[in-house]
């Protein structure tokens, strides 16, 4: 039976290792994945810049998340080289063949004079109470920082509103905006849960406030209880929103929305629901289309029916504004493949989702090679149907 | 025969149907047979002749806008969608507060 410092002995003359000079040269020239595998405490008081923490003990559980390609170089460190033998021999069985540990560990890369990153760092409160999101090889720490740091821009604390800024509050988007001029009544509380029956009188962005606050005391408000205009868009905007969550009801806000996102090159989660359907979609400014070229003109006032007047399924709002805060994060976090330049419908009826591509129009009056709009406009009369016609 | 998918703001012009058959080789054709027999989809649905710009005509997927317009080739058995646009609505001119629908 082999005793520890045998065993020690035994894996660290089946693995490659290298001293911290070598690491570096590896790190400048091979693109390595660098992984941490000491405890928390251990990874906060700094680490190797560019690391991914992964603690011994989920090495196994976690390292294909992280690192899919069997074939990639592998760097591992602990804090003296001897956790990080062991970890590569692991990583060795799962076929990782170019794991490499680095011998002298941490404290020999400090000793070198070697940069040192600190963990900006989550405390223990918020790593417990974002722990599902740092599970996530996506999010991990700097994504969840990165949404601490996020300012995203509510249009409307109404149907889709409501659970677009619970969600967005609840994963810790640091600073939301809401924009809305209206008082909670009777008939929003079939749909719109950040509000509560409590509430009714109370300015639907008081009350959202004190909602999201009480789910999550790290997310700042900043309530605009007025109506989104043209005179008074700019001030909102010149708070600095990353994204803009367009959860309106009405068609001169939704243009107002696009032509102002545009010129700021700010992205817009769009949704809209009626009755049993909704649709999603993301214009991004320069990646993909914007309002207008999905949409050229507003429908007459009396063809377009509202939820006021044809009614909405309650948890409609739900399905869409949860796709509008999923949407936001992905932006927010630049993760994954967001719905630019596609326009996904959903029918809760026959609980089907369908998609279709919408383009970016080289016409465009206001995202197009030659735009003709480029100020903001009488969007009330744009969308009176006074307009002439095309 | 095609079968086009009503959206739910249109659906009152034709009965409340979900989906309803059409004939046509091109999309105006299509439309043509659907405003002949569903006579308030007209104004819902062309203007001077053309796809209203209010409106979206997908036929297995693609705008038609990147296409021929309204003349694009509609081959039987394609899925086409029509699709208004819908983000509630102001009333007549006096625009209420944003609220979410």
């Amino acid at each position: 039976m082999a005793s520890y410092r045998e065993l020690l002995a035994q894996v660290r003359a089946e693995i490659d290792e290298v001293d911290a000079v070598r690491a570096r040269e590896v790190i400048e020239n091979d693109d390595p994945v660098i992984v941490d595998v000491r405890e928390q405490d251990e990874w906060d008081e700094g680490h190797i810049p560019g690391a991914i923490h992964i603690p011994r003990g989920y090495l196994e559980s976690r390292i294909e998340g992280a690192a899919p390609d069997r074939s990639r170089q592998i760097l591992l460190y602990c804090s003296a080289g001897n956790r990080s033998a062991f970890a590569a021999k692991t990583l060795q069985d799962l076929g990782y063949d170019e794991s490499v540990s680095l011998a002298g560990g941490f404290t020999d890369w400090k000793r070198n004079g070697f940069p040192v990153e600190l963990s900006a760092g989550l405390d223990a409160p918020r790593r417990a109470r974002y722990s599902r999101h740092l599970l996530i090889p996506e999010v991990g720490e700097q994504g969840q920082l990165k949404l601490l740091d996020s300012k995203i821009l509510l249009i409307g604390a109404g149907g889709l509103g409501s659970p677009a800024s619970l969600y967005l509050a609840a994963a810790g988007v640091g600073r939301i905006g809401i924009v809305d001029a209206d008082v909670v009544d009777e008939s929003n509380l079939q749909r719109q849960i950040v509000h509560s029956t409590e509430r009714l009188g109370e300015a639907k962005v008081e009350s959202a406030k004190r909602t999201i606050e009480a789910l999550n005391p790290d997310v700042q408000v900043v309530p605009y209880k007025e109506r989104l205009t043209s005179e008074n868009i700019e001030r909102i905007l010149a708070d600095g929103w990353d994204v803009i969550v367009d959860g309106a009801d009405n068609f001169p806000t939704r243009y107002l929305v696009n032509d102002a996102s545009v010129w700021h090159g700010a992205p817009v989660v769009h949704g809209s629901i009626y009755r049993f359907e909704g649709q999603v979609t993301v214009f991004k400014p320069g990646a993909g289309p914007c309002y207008r070229c999905l949409f050229p003109a507003p429908p007459p006032p009396e063809l377009a029916p509202s939820c006021a007047e044809g009614g909405v399924l309650g948890v409609l709002p739900g399905v869409i504004g949860s796709l509008q805060a999923s949407e936001a994060l992905k932006l927010a976090l630049g993760i994954g493949e967001p719905l630019v330049g596609r326009l996904l419908l959903f029918d809760a009826l026959s609980a089907e989702f369908n998609e279709v591509s919408i383009r970016r129009d080289p016409e465009c009056p206001v995202c197009g090679e030659h735009p003709t709009i480029t100020d903001y406009i009488d969007y009330v009369e744009f969308c009176s149907g006074t307009r002439e016609p095309a | 025969m095609t079968r086009v998918r009503i959206p739910p703001t249109l659906r009152e012009d034709v009965g409340g149907a979900r989906e309803v058959p059409a004939d046509g080789d091109t999309v105006r054709e299509l439309l043509d047979d659907l405003m002949g027999r569903f006579p308030a989809l007209r104004r819902q649905l062309v203007e001077n002749g053309d796809i209203a710009p209010f409106v979206n005509v997908y036929v297995e997927g693609e705008d038609v806008r990147t296409r021929e317009g309204i003349d694009t080739e509609v081959r039987p058995g394609s899925t086409v969608i029509l699709l208004p646009a819908m983000a509630g609505g102001a009333q007549l001119g006096e625009l209420p507060p944003p609220a979410g629908g």
